[in-house]
């Protein structure tokens, strides 16, 4: 039953992808294609990264609210490009070649988290049952201080490159770069190619710790694993369009309820399709048939964030 | 056997377990009793790898507990422990299905299936296989439990508190479950039981702990004295014979 629903994503995102390319398409084919082909790649890449990372952040976590933005990979971002901005001044942030920017930014998120892993392996002698909470305490303490942090500089930086600041802290879908396409594209192919290969594991470490071992899992290699594949996806996804807060929970819900199972082999692929045909979508409608000029990540976020509500309201953070 | 050499072990500063050197045999039922506290649940923990064991050896058929890959290990021990919560949404059917991973790593055979459903029947779950594990009564969950641990079929089966939950007939047919385990196929159950009674009924061997401390040890019949009783519970309870079976009269 689940197998056929994602035979009908599937076709959905093939709808999805051709009527992007090509509703009021005019002019030059070929330039047209290419165009848009490049946009639709890298917001499909974004999308898939948001989605199975938040899906394996939640695995490990067992929390269906939880999502990787909790460990202050947003925030992080956001004080990243207010340093940047701090330091070369408004002019010199916008000559940034892009690939600097980009690696910058991944260099440090990975660097964090990291540095979020060691508090959790460092602490293996301690009681069971501590290791995740800990680590989403850290998080959460790592935002508010990256958050107050950036509060810091742009208090300090002038109005004008404040407003440089401010606008490149806000996701946006229209504007990914090209130029990292390519190595964006190689960094989250590896990270899906081991999520799925550890697909069956995942399903066993949604049973939690005890139970993991006792089904003979190498319970910390294989949790130590999976968030540097959520860190690398998080950063590659926020390093190329930049933080989305509730995306990933609004995707991941809307997953977990048309997609009503506990294997991954599902829920990641569902994930990813799904995603992409609501930022696919989405920006079909908004761009071409609507002519909108509200950016998609507003009115994606404003849905997650009522998706979180509602799901808080409910009681269902398991 | 279960050989459990000079274990000890602390959480922030506080002895938990002082130094237990106990053999648990093997293809018999052994019922592990003590008072809340005692550190049960803390040694079998160790005895099934869940928390890293901090001074003392303990192998369980001659395989060391913390060299062992856990893969091997989850082939031949089973734990069911006190408390279960889950994150996905599983069935019945789904979390029993579990028990067999160690056997396939994610892709179950015919053998497997047909393993599971056994399981599922012989804890009489068969009519609830398809509900969801969070929408069942706390009994029903805990058999769901047990019969994840069941399926794994593993020759070493520690169950913690079993009976939790459980009306009389299903906590009998358990315990009569275990004890034609250990007697037909010859496994190993190390079961920990607040209901003295079922120990005296259904173990072969009992082990009391008391304090982080082995107070008593020892063949069931020779277990259950008043001095015993005394010496692990701190209470007094008459002790009748009845046919061939002793009982604790713990309730007055
Ligand atoms: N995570 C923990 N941190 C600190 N102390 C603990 C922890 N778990 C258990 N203990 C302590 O260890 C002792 C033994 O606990 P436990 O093995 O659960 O006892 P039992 O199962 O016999 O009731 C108790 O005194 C308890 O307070
Ligand atoms: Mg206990």
């Amino acid at each position: 039953m689940v197998e056929r629903r994602l035979i009908y994503a599937l076709l959905l995102f093939v709808v999805c992808a051709v009527a992007f390319l090509t509703v009021n398409a005019r002019g030059n084919w070929e330039f047209v294609l290419w165009f848009r082909g490049t946009k639709l790649l890298g917001i499909s890449l974004v999308a898939i990264a948001i989605a199975v990372s938040t899906v394996l952040f939640q695995t490990l976590t067992k929390n269906r609210i939880l999502t990787p933005s909790l460990m202050g990979f947003d925030a992080l971002y956001a004080l990243l490009q207010t340093a940047l901005v701090f330091f070369l001044g408004g002019l010199g942030f916008a000559q940034l070649a892009p690939q600097v920017s980009f690696f910058t930014s991944f260099f440090f998120m990975m660097l964090a988290s990291l540095a979020l892993f060691g508090t959790l392996l460092g602490q293996s002698q301690q009681a069971r049952g501590e290791d995740m909470h800990r680590l989403l305490l850290t998080g959460i303490i790592f935002g508010v201080l990256f958050r107050s942090v950036t509060s810091f500089f742009q208090r300090l930086i002038d109005p004008n490159d404040f407003v440089v600041a401010a606008t490149s802290s806000m996701a946006s879908f229209n504007s990914i770069n090209g130029d990292l396409l390519l190595v964006s594209s190689v960094i989250m192919a590896l990270g899906l190619i081991a999520a799925w290969y550890l697909r069956f594991d995942l399903d066993v470490l949604a049973l939690g710790r005890d139970a993991a071992i006792n089904l003979g899992i190498n319970y910390k290699q294989r949790v130590y694993v999976t968030l540097v594949i959520i860190a690398s996806l998080v950063s590659v996804s926020t390093a190329l369009v930049g933080p989305v807060a509730f995306f990933g929970l609004l995707v991941s819900n809307l997953t977990y309820h048309l997609f009503p199972t506990h294997r991954h082999a599902i829920l990641l692929p569902a994930a990813s399709l799904l995603s992409a045909c609501v930022l696919i979508g989405g920006q079909t409608i908004l761009e071409q048939l609507l002519n909108f000029s509200t950016p998609l990540s507003v009115i994606v976020e404003f849905l997650g964030g009522v998706t979180f509500l509602l799901l808080i309201l409910k009681g269902r953070s398991r | 056997m279960i050989d459990i050499r000079s274990v000890s072990h602390a959480l922030h500063g506080q002895t938990i377990l002082s130094d237990i050197s106990v053999q648990l045999p093997k293809g018999k039922v052994t019922a592990l009793v003590g008072p809340n506290g005692a550190g049960k649940s803390t040694l079998l923990s160790l005895i099934a790898r869940l928390q890293p064991l901090q001074k003392g050896t303990i192998e369980v058929d001659g395989l060391d507990v913390t060299q062992t890959p856990s893969k091997q290990l989850a082939k031949t021990l089973a734990i069911l422990t006190q408390s279960n919560q889950l994150a996905s949404r599983l069935t019945v059917a789904d979390l029993v299905a579990f028990g067999r991973f160690p056997h396939h790593q994610g892709r179950p055979t015919v053998e497997d299936n047909k393993l599971v459903d056994e399981a599922i029947e012989s804890l009489e779950l068969t009519s609830i296989r398809h509900r969801f594990i969070d929408e069942i009564s706390g009994g029903q969950r805990q058999k769901a439990f047990v019969a994840m641990a069941y399926a794994q079929d593993t020759d070493y089966l520690l169950l913690d508190e079993p009976l939790n939950n459980l009306d009389m007939k299903s906590a009998r047919t358990l315990m009569q479950r275990l004890g034609s385990l250990s007697a037909q196929s010859s496994k190993t159950i190390v079961v920990v039981l607040h209901e003295i009674n079922y120990a005296a009924l259904y173990a072969d061997w009992i082990v009391g702990l008391k304090d982080g401390r082995l107070v008593a040890n020892g063949e069931t019949k020779y277990f259950l004295t008043n001095e015993t009783i005394e010496q692990v519970f701190d209470m007094q309870a008459d002790i009748h014979d009845v046919g061939e079976h002793r009982f604790v009269m713990h309730y007055r």
